[in-house]
């Protein structure tokens, strides 16, 4: 399908533009000295530039996480060709399972990868090559942020991250030597808002289903993560409580499509979206003032001038939360040989500040916080991950001015959007039932 | 004499029979490998078992059928499709066939026509999409129309139904399909002789008798023609049906692309077939009441 596309078309676009000086040589410094000197403690090889300039790596995946000046970046820094493809989550995942050789690197979000690694498409990744894996966050390495447990419900990138060997196919509980993917980026997810037509600051997601706003809500219409958000709304008032969310029964899939479709006959819901592209515009256009959203798409709404917050869904009495989502790059299992070797350094790559940083300007998270933190300055640091009133003007990836002097993100910091996500994007073992159900929702 | 007369004949038919095939062969060809086979895929899938992760297993099983064809949900988006084509063919042969009649009887000039006619098919330029998603600022709850209604007052509060809904599902079908009604009609509509709409004219019909008694049953190949195109491509879409209606309705084809998208391959292939077959007998009935053969060589 071609709309999914779009998602992050902006950022691409104007992918010509040149990073700050200062970045660059930055990263530039950083990966030189990572491929020349190498890593002697752990034996890395040492890929020499003439035997991998003909090498080109195909990273696919979503445009909201495989993203094009990221790409070009990497193939500039590191002498081969990395080219990156845009697919949506169900394209996406269809192509790594029938067609797995027309993939090098596969965008994985958790659901993807216990998938993927089941069907054997993918290679288990040494975690002895990825350089800062002793620097990942305990998100991924122990399952919790600041001695906070992260929820599993749904599929919590912990849960699908690593694997007994390199050739297993069922996930492994706990840190081992193999993982399924990288994770590279991730984020909160929960509504957006018209600050200004609604008149009070969201803290709940009951507010999506408040019959003040009949006709002017909208909910995403991507069955598996749609329902997830239902269900948000449905727990936050008091209708239901689901064992788990992530991965409901069929009772509670059928409570849940019923109290849809219930909503939809009262005209509720404006529309549905599917695309990053589509949530911007029904929300600029004034179609709705208040829908399921993600974080840049509230950006992009307002640097349009058009107010738009993103609600801070702190967790209280064990309801609201965000909904988090967490995309990581797998090694297919057909790479051997000096591709596979350029496949880790692309992996360190990512890993070593640039993208970190790439992405937190248009509010994801890095799972390595303390390399990005290199490549941002300390406003932008201070504005992205501590949460504080941003000293300078916010700019976006290109140096696009976004947001004035003194703003505060919505949300907050790191710490608090992350330690309050209460699910994670999955694919629950009732699928087929539950996009049949989808099915009558949007018919009905 | 005789004998060598059958062989030179028989030869002659043989060489008849390579020509025929060398001239079907291009057809085979392309028809072969990109229709024929990835269809036998479809049903051989229809009919496998699958462990729910998008691994199958070649059997002969039946319960991907079963389930849809108990399902009163097949029923309902057969419904909703259904309804969209039918609105849909409704309006873009009506308006095809005034376009086309105006075309041919109305534009004396036959180049004037022909390059009128070519003016029809410049929306065509541009893809479907575009198309499509301009009605969006045309039609939103902000847009031009609802604007400039508010504006001169007839109406206090945007009218909502303008937009995601049935209605602008419809508007943007028929914007992009009555170019496929206007072609055959024109087509047929052009061969038909003038000389018999004089005379009826002479005989003393109206132009509503000679619209019904002459044209209308002349026209009816491409008429015919039209309405396979136009069934047939909204009944396999579901992109329109998805961004136009805002998400609110669905389609066959978009219920089984989602099951593309949690990997039960099997229940989309088994609707796939479903949906084939149920177009090729909207195609036979549309057939039935025309041949179009006959016609088209008239």
């Amino acid at each position: 399908m071609t709309n999914d596309d779009t998602g992050m078309t902006k950022i691409s676009k104007s992918g010509a533009k040149r990073p700050s000086r200062r970045s660059l040589l930055k990263g530039a410094a950083a990966v030189a000295g990572a491929a020349v000197v190498g890593d002697p403690i752990r034996g890395f090889p040492t890929v020499w530039a003439q035997d991998i300039k003909d090498i080109e790596l195909r990273h696919i995946g979503v445009s909201y996480s495989v993203v094009q000046p990221i790409g070009v970046q990497a193939s500039k820094d590191l002498g081969f060709k990395v080219s990156m493809q845009n697919l949506d989550t169900s394209a996406a995942i269809n192509r790594f399972i029938t067609q797995p050789n027309t993939v090098d690197i596969a965008d994985l979000e958790g659901w993807q990868a216990k998938l993927a690694a089941k069907r054997g498409v993918i290679q288990g990744i040494e975690t002895k090559k990825i350089k800062e894996f002793d620097n990942f966050l305990p998100i991924f390495t122990k399952g919790e942020l600041d001695g906070h447990k992260i929820p599993r419900q749904g599929i919590s990138p912990y849960q699908a991250l690593y694997l007994a060997s390199k050739d297993a196919t069922e996930l492994h509980d706990g840190v081992s030597d193999w993982m399924t993917n990288v994770p590279q980026v991730y984020n909160a997810d929960s509504l957006g808002y018209r600050p200004d037509l609604i008149g009070h600051p969201v803290t709940e997601w009951k507010e999506l289903i408040n019959p003040k706003y009949k006709g002017k809500a909208a909910i995403l219409d991507v069955p598996a993560i749609g329902i997830m958000d239902a269900a948000l709304c449905f727990e936050s008032a008091d209708l239901i409580k689901y064992g788990d969310k992530g991965n409901m029964t069929k009772p509670e899939i059928d409570f849940t499509i019923n109290k849809l479709i219930e909503l939809k006959k009262d005209g509720q819901f404006r529309a549905t979206w599917t695309t990053f592209e589509q949530s911007v515009s029904l929300m600029a256009a004034g179609e709705v003032i208040i829908q399921s959203m993600w974080s840049p798409a509230v950006a992009a709404v307002r640097v349009k001038q058009i107010p738009c917050s993103y609600a801070a869904m702190n967790i209280k009495d064990g309801k609201e939360g965000y909904r988090g989502w967490c995309n990581g790059m797998g090694l297919m299992r057909h790479l051997t040989g000096k591709k596979l070797d350029a496949a880790y350094e692309y992996l360190n790559w990512y890993l070593s500040g640039w993208q970190g940083a790439f992405v937190s300007r248009y509010g994801y998270y890095s799972p390595v916080p303390s390399t990005a933190k290199k490549f941002m300055t300390d406003a932008e640091w201070q504005y992205w991950y501590e949460g504080k009133p941003s000293p300078e003007i916010v700019k976006d990836p290109f140096g696009q001015p976004m947001e004035p002097v003194g703003t505060k993100r919505d949300g907050g910091s790191f710490i608090e959007r992350v330690t309050n996500i209460s699910c994670w994007n999955t694919l629950m073992d009732e699928s087929a039932y539950m996009n049949k159900r989808w099915n009558d929702f949007k018919v009905a | 004499m005789a004998q060598s007369a059958a062989v030179a004949t028989a030869r002659a038919n043989r060489r008849g029979e390579a020509f025929s095939w060398a001239c079907i062969a291009p057809l085979v060809l392309v028809l072969g490998p990109f229709f024929l086979a990835p269809l036998l895929a479809v049903i051989a899938a229809s009919v496998f078992q699958t462990d729910g992760f998008g691994g199958m297993t070649p059997a002969f099983d039946l319960s991907s059928y079963r389930e849809i064809l108990t399902s009163g949900l097949t029923f309902n988006l057969y419904w909703e499709t259904v309804k969209f084509t039918v609105l849909t063919w409704f309006f873009s042969l009506v308006i095809g066939f005034f376009v086309a009649y105006f075309l041919v009887f109305h534009v004396r000039n036959r180049l004037l026509g022909l390059g009128l006619f070519l003016l029809c098919t410049i929306p065509f330029w541009t893809s479907n999409i575009i198309r499509m998603i301009s009605w969006i600022p045309l039609l939103g709850k902000q847009g031009l129309i609802n604007t400039a209604l508010l504006e001169t007052g007839l109406i206090h509060e945007p009218l909502e139904f303008l937009l995601f809904s049935s209605f602008a599902v419809v508007v943007a079908y028929v914007h992009q399909l009555t170019i496929f009604m206007i072609v055959p009609i024109f087509n047929s509509m052009g061969r038909i002789d003038k000389a018999l709409v004089e005379a009826a004219v002479d005989a003393g019909a109206s132009r509503f008798d000679v619209m019904r008694l002459i044209i209308l049953p002349l026209s009816k190949s491409g008429i015919a023609l039209g309405s396979i195109f136009v069934v047939s491509i909204v009944m396999g879409d579901f992109f329109v049906v998805k961004v136009m209606s805002g998400g609110g309705s669905a389609s066959v084809v978009g219920a089984f692309y989602e099951d593309v998208g949690v990997l039960q391959y099997p229940k989309a292939a088994a609707s796939a077939v479903l949906l084939t077959v149920v177009l090729m007998v909207a195609v036979a009935l549309i057939l039935r009441t025309v041949d179009i053969r006959k016609e088209i060589t008239r």
